[in-house]
């Protein structure tokens, strides 16, 4: 047996009319996927911007109708949507073309992937409905004991079922591909798309056992108490890694399609590949960092899981260096000279993809130094719980994933809708004005939270808020950002829009695939396998989750719940 | 694997400064000794109010300099609400929760802490300069989140106490 997997025979790029042949297959259900996600994203995101304003202490809740003036309703809903929906709707869309194109085939099962948009369909319309009925005001993280209504739980069964089938359909395709391929490795854009679902896989098992084997039962009333403390650690198992399952979209995005979209190749197509499946070894046994404060959890596990968050961050920086590298020698063809100026030959002004993406580039890049600084135990008694941490997390999701799901739109939208993109000069100020929005949100959110302003709270009538001088100008950035963020987004729904309804396109659109730098020559079988990658990472999170996992299920007391909204 | 050799450079320097960060975190905690709380013990929610010392609430000197707060959370106020201790001396907090999760924040110091129902916080600190303190609960516990608040004034620090 030759241990060395050939790379796929160049395919004498297939004409474009082809590739568009071959999306046909799947496009409804992309599209389907996509719409939805963009509206919850403006569902998110006018609640979004309404708590930005709250931060200056603006109240325009009271001019709303009914239920919509409950702050903590509308938090529930901006975390549930855009964390949860908004994210998830997306990533199924984008790596089921991923998939497709990546290995060149439809879907395995297309009546797979109809029962999928109808599972996700009708655990975000129980979501919904359970939250703006306010019977679900806890928050996106829901600890108990606070009780929501059982449809809230169900609802969050059906969402992360539903990223399992779409898990399955990639896994079912890549099997039926490899059955017809032995000998060639699996291409890049798909083994990404692949290493995402298998890292979210391992993931999401702490949530499905506090979902199905604890929340659940308790808000049937099949059980009297929770353990709250042992949910609230199964949340965090899944609620870390749930960023790089937002995250590794976008890198695939950055890796596989940037590249060639400045026209330049991607550096190195073994440190890629190496990165994506570090994710699924690295990403779960570091979620203890959300609980350093927490009573009841031991020390040496909390250091562990810090240290551990030191790890996770190595192919990140190895990212930094692969794409920056990417991109360069993009810039380079056309025309980039200097040490530093051939920066200057990107077209941040012109192409809104390839603008849109740069910038969120440089945000994740301020978000992995906060995110440092939160895992580093000792820093963290100053910023935790603060509103440093939602400017953290705003950096990472509505910087860097939220402008890459934007910019990739840019092509997306017009692939699958068969039409021409509308407003391109719109789109480039759409997606800088996002940049400089969250840019001074972030700065103001940092800021309060460094003078100990609390998260989540509803600041305009937290009565200690006036001893607090220096959150005055903090508020004011936050509330401006959010604004910006608000009109910026309000442009991209309205571009989206006038494509979908628009022009339709004279010559089809593919999916843009970076090729290799270096001739692709053999590779070890151990960067082309998930299995094993999956296999440690099962291993790394099992020893650094179960003995605190296990006492807490053995040992700590019990609540029934409290519907405190 | 060809990896070209900057990339190879970049690739040691991260991984170093990373290596460097995990020692750094590591000689703080175990050569500095910052800790964060750990297991100070569980209570029995159903009973915690009849049993000692959650059952009286309060501040307790419990010797020359040193004094114990025992407190409860509860949605959506502390108990006692206003704590009131001498500056320079050695104060443990000793906190629960009777209902959700609450948490518990004195800007401006290092108390930043979870409340568990059913477990117990345990906080050390100094107050060094005398003055008054903001402490509210910076986890969601409901609609009166936002008004849960207490209050922490050290007083300048104790004159010998004449015998009464």
């Amino acid at each position: 047996m030759n241990p060395q997997l050939h790379p796929q025979p160049p395919t004498d790029d297939a004409p474009a009319r082809d590739l568009s042949e071959l999306y046909r297959a799947d496009s409804l259900h992309i599209r389907c996927f996509i719409y939805i996600s963009f509206v919850l994203l403006a569902l998110g995101g006018v609640f979004g911007t309404l708590q930005a304003l709250d931060k200056m202490q603006v109240d325009l809740y009271r001019f709303l109708p009914g239920n919509l003036q409950l702050y903590y309703m509308g938090l529930t809903a901006h975390g549930v949507v855009l964390a949860l929906l908004f994210t998830g709707t997306f990533i199924i869309g984008f790596l089921s073309l991923a998939v497709v194109h990546g290995l060149r085939r439809p879907l395995a099962d297309r009546g797979l992937a109809w029962a999928t948009l109808a599972v996700a369909v009708t655990g975000t319309v129980a979501l919904l409905i359970t939250i703006f009925r306010n019977q679900a005001t806890v928050l996106f993280t829901f600890y108990a004991p606070l009780k929501a209504h059982p449809g809230f739980y169900a609802g969050l069964v059906l969402v992360a079922l539903a990223t399992w089938m779409a898990a399955l359909n990639a896994w079912l395709t890549w099997r039926a591909w490899k059955r017809e391929h032995p000998r060639e490795r699996t291409p890049l854009m798909a083994l990404a798309a692949l290493c995402t679902w298998a890292m979210w896989f391992l993931a999401s098992l702490g949530l499905a056992v506090a979902l199905l084997v604890y929340l659940l039962p308790w808000s049937l009333g099949d059980k009297a108490q929770v353990n709250h403390l042992l949910t609230r650690a199964l949340f965090w198992f899944t609620g870390h890694p749930l960023v790089y399952f937002w995250l590794l979209p976008a890198y695939l995005s950055w890796y596989t399609m940037l590249p060639a979209q400045v026209g330049g190749r991607l550096f190195s197509e073994s440190l890629a590949r190496l990165v994506f499946l570090l994710f699924v070894v690295l990403a779960t046994p570091t979620g203890l960092h959300h609980m350093f404060v927490d009573p009841g959890v031991a020390h040496r596990f909390k250091v562990l899981h810090g240290i551990m968050t030191y790890a996770v961050i190595f192919p990140s920086l190895v990212t930094a260096f692969t794409v920056v590298a990417s991109v360069e020698e993009g810039a380079r063809r056309r025309g980039g000279r200097g040490y530093i100026m051939w920066l200057l030959a990107l077209p941040w002004l012109s192409n809104p993809s390839v603008a849109g993406q740069l910038l969120a580039m440089l945000i994740f890049a301020t978000g992995g130094i906060t995110g440092l600084i939160n895992s580093s135990l000792n820093m963290n008694l100053i910023v935790h719980n603060t509103l440093w941490v939602v400017g953290h997390l705003h950096t990472q999701v509505a910087g860097a994933v939220t402008l890459t799901f934007m910019a990739v739109s840019y092509w997306l939208v017009p692939l699958l809708s068969g039409r021409e993109l509308w407003g391109r000069k719109w789109a480039v100020f759409q997606v800088w004005s996002w940049f400089f929005g969250i840019a001074i949100m972030a700065r103001g959110m940092h800021w309060m939270g460094l003078a100990s302003a609390p998260r989540r709270t509803f600041l305009t009538y937290a009565p200690y808020a006036e001893r607090f001088g220096e959150w005055h100008w903090g508020g004011v950035l936050t509330a401006a950002g959010g604004v910006i963020m608000f009109v910026s987004g309000g442009v991209f729904l309205f571009i989206m829009l006038r494509t979908i309804f628009g022009r339709r396109l004279a010559e089809p659109v593919t999916v843009p695939e970076a090729q290799p730098l270096m001739e692709p020559g053999p590779m070890p079988r151990w960067l082309d396998r998930i299995s094993p990658w999956f296999a440690l990472g099962l291993a790394l999170s099992t020893a650094a989750w179960l003995p605190s996992l296990w006492r807490m299920a053995a040992e700590y007391p019990t609540m029934p719940g409290f519907r405190l909204w | 694997m060809d990896i070209d050799r900057y990339e190879r450079l970049w690739i040691f320097l991260s991984a170093a400064v990373l290596i460097g960060l995990m020692l750094a975190l590591t000689y703080s905690i175990y050569g500095l000794d910052i800790r964060l709380i750990g297991d100070a013990g569980q209570v029995d929610p159903a009973t915690v109010t009849q049993r000692p010392p959650f059952n009286q609430p309060g501040v307790y000197e419990e010797g020359p300099g040193r004094y114990r707060v025992v407190m409860v959370a509860r949605a959506w106020s502390f108990q006692p609400a206003e704590v009131r201790v001498p500056a320079g001396a050695d104060v443990t907090f000793q906190v629960t929760s009777l209902d959700v999760i609450h948490g518990f924040r004195v800007p401006y110091t290092t108390i930043n802490q979870m409340i568990v129902p059913g477990q117990v916080s345990e906080i050390r600190y100094r107050f060094i300069e005398p003055g008054e303190h903001s402490l509210f609960c910076h986890e969601y516990c409901g609609v009166g989140h936002h008004v849960m608040e207490g209050r922490i004034i050290v007083e300048p620090a104790a004159t010998p106490a004449t015998a009464d």
